[in-house]
């Protein structure tokens, strides 16, 4: 390959520019002053602040709540990822076998997509809203007294099944995708190989697809922690009392609703934390396993 | 091993296009056979419902004593080697020639055994371990012939194997293929567009137009006794010379040229005159060639010109001297085909 070089050692940097100070403005500045924060106890009104080292960090962990929230967020981000993506994939692997090539239908399932979270989460109040919402009739057909916003369960249900919905397009839409792009001789020749359409999916097509997959599920674990917020507040219109809430909803309740800046910003810090051992646990453990073509 | 009936197969699509025109065929135990014909002739849909990847319209196909038609392709015993290998890319090629059999329940012992015997026998032992993308074309080629063979099948169906690969590897995996298959004995279908590759490698060629078979024969009988305009022209390289002349006075006559020969049974009218451009006779004869190019060749030289105000190709040996311009030229009566001028249908 010709490799191409610059004579000036600035002109590249100052390509660079415009990206590198997006990510230094947006990016790294926040999490600094998140960092730099979270060992300070900051005065409500803004008189200054005291250093107490890693109090912050020590009082959520002695916290009953933030261990019942952190629990509460690997509970809701693991169903919200798994529940997308496996639904997405069985939709994507039906719709594959009977829509090559509609466009119509995927511009169609795709407006979901569309949809911001927040009024995912209005539209979550409509459907399972305790008097006259078609799913809470729906349930009491089945003997379970749906009560939204009032029964931890059936809360965290909701916004699980809300959160669900409302990232299945989009991944649907990855997965068909991608099971378009395998071969159709590679099909073929299983088919030849192997009678079993259950084995054929698992050994060809499920390994060819795992790509996109991987891509997905760091796509979802994202979603799941970070952009459920809207859904999320929607539901609990701004008062959570005792009904479930997600690590990041509580950074925000701690942070603006409580004035607890210190507080908030170790919990930010942990979450970037576990979001980035998640990235390279994915990486490392997930992606060798993967092929590429 | 096993022969392969088709009686009376059809395939028309759901948009009306008929691909294949009721077709009866025969292909005897043991038997090479190749489908050769232009693209869209239906030799790989033909294919394809054999494999049992496409639907069969109307008629019926047995594979031995067995009606397939509402058979999966898994349990056809067939084997197919694909145009693009259609190799799994995600398992090594150990795992790629073995899927077949695992997946029909064999031990992991008799599958490392038949999986060695293939690599053996392809020259590909030393890849076993090896992913397909790290491997070349005529390598991968011979992959996808070890996913054919480890299954010892009734039947091998090829579907334009070597035409992704360049011109001397493809002659290479020509011979080896052909070598395979006669120490093998399984019955193989064969679908190419390579008229070179049909001759070379058929003990029986059936030569398709728009969904309808042209002729079956030996690659001598294809080339020698074309049953059409249409397999005099596509078979050979050059083709045949057809040339426009007529029925004139009990005898055939070239169109502004002296008369070949006496004509059978006192006919008149147009016909097509047809003669393998190696069976004419330089430096002789009653004929005017005018030669406007001479394609040297090595072994023999190719005189493109007019014979009369019609293309005419001639084909010389190297010993023979040639020049441009125009030459006495001799088509004997013996080379001669004669076809009808409207269906192009032999006489």
């Amino acid at each position: 390959m010709k490799r191409a070089a610059f004579d000036q050692k600035w002109f590249p940097v100052l390509l660079l520019l415009p990206q590198l100070s997006i990510i230094c403005l947006f990016f790294y500045w926040p999490a600094w002053q998140a960092l730099r924060s979270s060992f300070y106890l900051e005065d409500p009104f803004g008189f200054g602040s005291t250093f107490v080292g890693f109090e912050n960090y020590l009082r959520l962990f002695r916290s009953g709540e933030y261990m019942q929230t952190a629990w509460f967020t690997l509970v809701f981000s693991l169903s919200v990822t798994f529940l997308s993506l496996a639904i997405a994939l069985l939709l994507a692997v039906k719709a594959d076998g009977v829509l090559r090539g509609a466009k119509t239908y995927r511009t169609l399932l795709m407006w979901v997509y569309a949809v911001a979270p927040p009024v995912a989460g209005f539209l979550a109040l409509i459907l399972f809203n305790q008097r006259w919402g078609p799913l809470t009739e729906f349930f009491r057909a089945f003997g379970w007294d749906f009560r939204i916003r009032l029964d931890y369960f059936d809360t965290a249900f909701a916004m699980i099944a809300v959160s669900v919905w409302k990232q299945i397009p989009v991944n649907f839409i990855f997965f068909l995708s991608g099971l378009q792009s395998i071969p159709k001789a590679v099909r073929e020749a299983a088919l030849i190989d192997n009678r079993s359409a259950v084995s054929r999916f698992w050994t060809v097509t499920f390994p060819l697809l795992a790509p996109t997959g991987f891509f997905l599920l760091i796509i979802n674990i994202t979603y799941s922690l970070f952009d459920t917020f809207g859904t999320i507040d929607t539901i609990l219109r701004n008062n959570p009392g005792d009904q479930p809430i997600t690590l990041t909803y509580q950074v925000y309740l701690d942070g603006f609703r409580g004035q607890d800046i210190g507080g908030s910003s170790a919990q930010s810090v942990v979450l970037m934390v576990v979001v980035l051992a998640l990235t390279i646990v994915q990486f490392r453990m997930v992606e060798r396993r993967i092929h590429y073509t | 091993m096993a022969s392969v009936t088709l009686d009376a197969v059809r395939k028309v699509y759901p948009g009306g296009t008929e691909a294949v025109t009721p077709t009866t065929l025969t292909i005897r135990d043991g038997e090479f056979l190749v489908l050769v014909g232009p693209s869209g002739c239906g030799k790989s849909t033909l294919l394809r419902m054999i494999a049992g990847l496409e639907d069969i319209t109307e008629g019926e196909l047995r594979i031995g004593d067995r009606i397939v038609n509402d058979v999966d392709p898994a349990d056809r015993d067939i084997a197919m080697v694909f145009q693009n290998y259609a190799l799994y890319p995600h398992m090594t090629v150990r795992r790629n020639i073995g899927y077949g059999l695992r997946n029909r329940g064999a031990s992991a012992g008799e599958i490392a055994r038949k999986v060695d015997e293939a690599a053996a026998m392809l020259n590909l032992r030393d890849y076993l371990d090896r992913k397909p993308s790290q491997l070349s074309g005529g390598q991968r080629q011979r992959i996808a012939m070890g996913r054919a063979i480890v299954r010892d099948p009734a039947l091998f169906l090829f579907d334009e194997p070597l035409s992704n690969l360049d011109a001397k590897l493809r002659g290479q995996m020509r011979i080896e293929i052909r070598a395979l298959q006669r120490r093998l004995g399984t019955t193989s279908i064969y679908v190419t567009h390579d008229q070179v590759e049909a001759m070379t490698m058929a003990d029986r060629i059936v030569v398709l137009n728009g969904g309808r078979v042209e002729q079956v024969g030996t690659p001598a009988e294809i080339y020698h006794a074309p049953a059409s305009t249409f397999v005099a022209s596509f078979m050979g390289a050059p083709p045949m010379n057809l040339l426009t002349g007529r029925f004139e006075s009990g005898a055939i006559r070239l169109d502004h040229g002296p008369a070949l020969r006496a004509a059978p049974g006192g006919r008149s009218g147009p016909i097509t005159i047809g003669i393998r451009p190696e069976d004419v006779r330089l430096g002789e004869g009653d004929h005017v060639f005018d030669v406007d190019l001479v394609e040297e060749l090595g072994a023999h030289r190719l005189l493109h010109g007019r014979l009369g105000d019609q293309h005419f190709t001639a084909h010389v040996l190297k010993d023979m001297p040639v020049r441009e311009g125009r030459q006495p030229i001799a088509l004997p009566d013996a080379a001669l085909a004669l076809f009808d001028a409207q269906s192009g249908q032999r006489l």
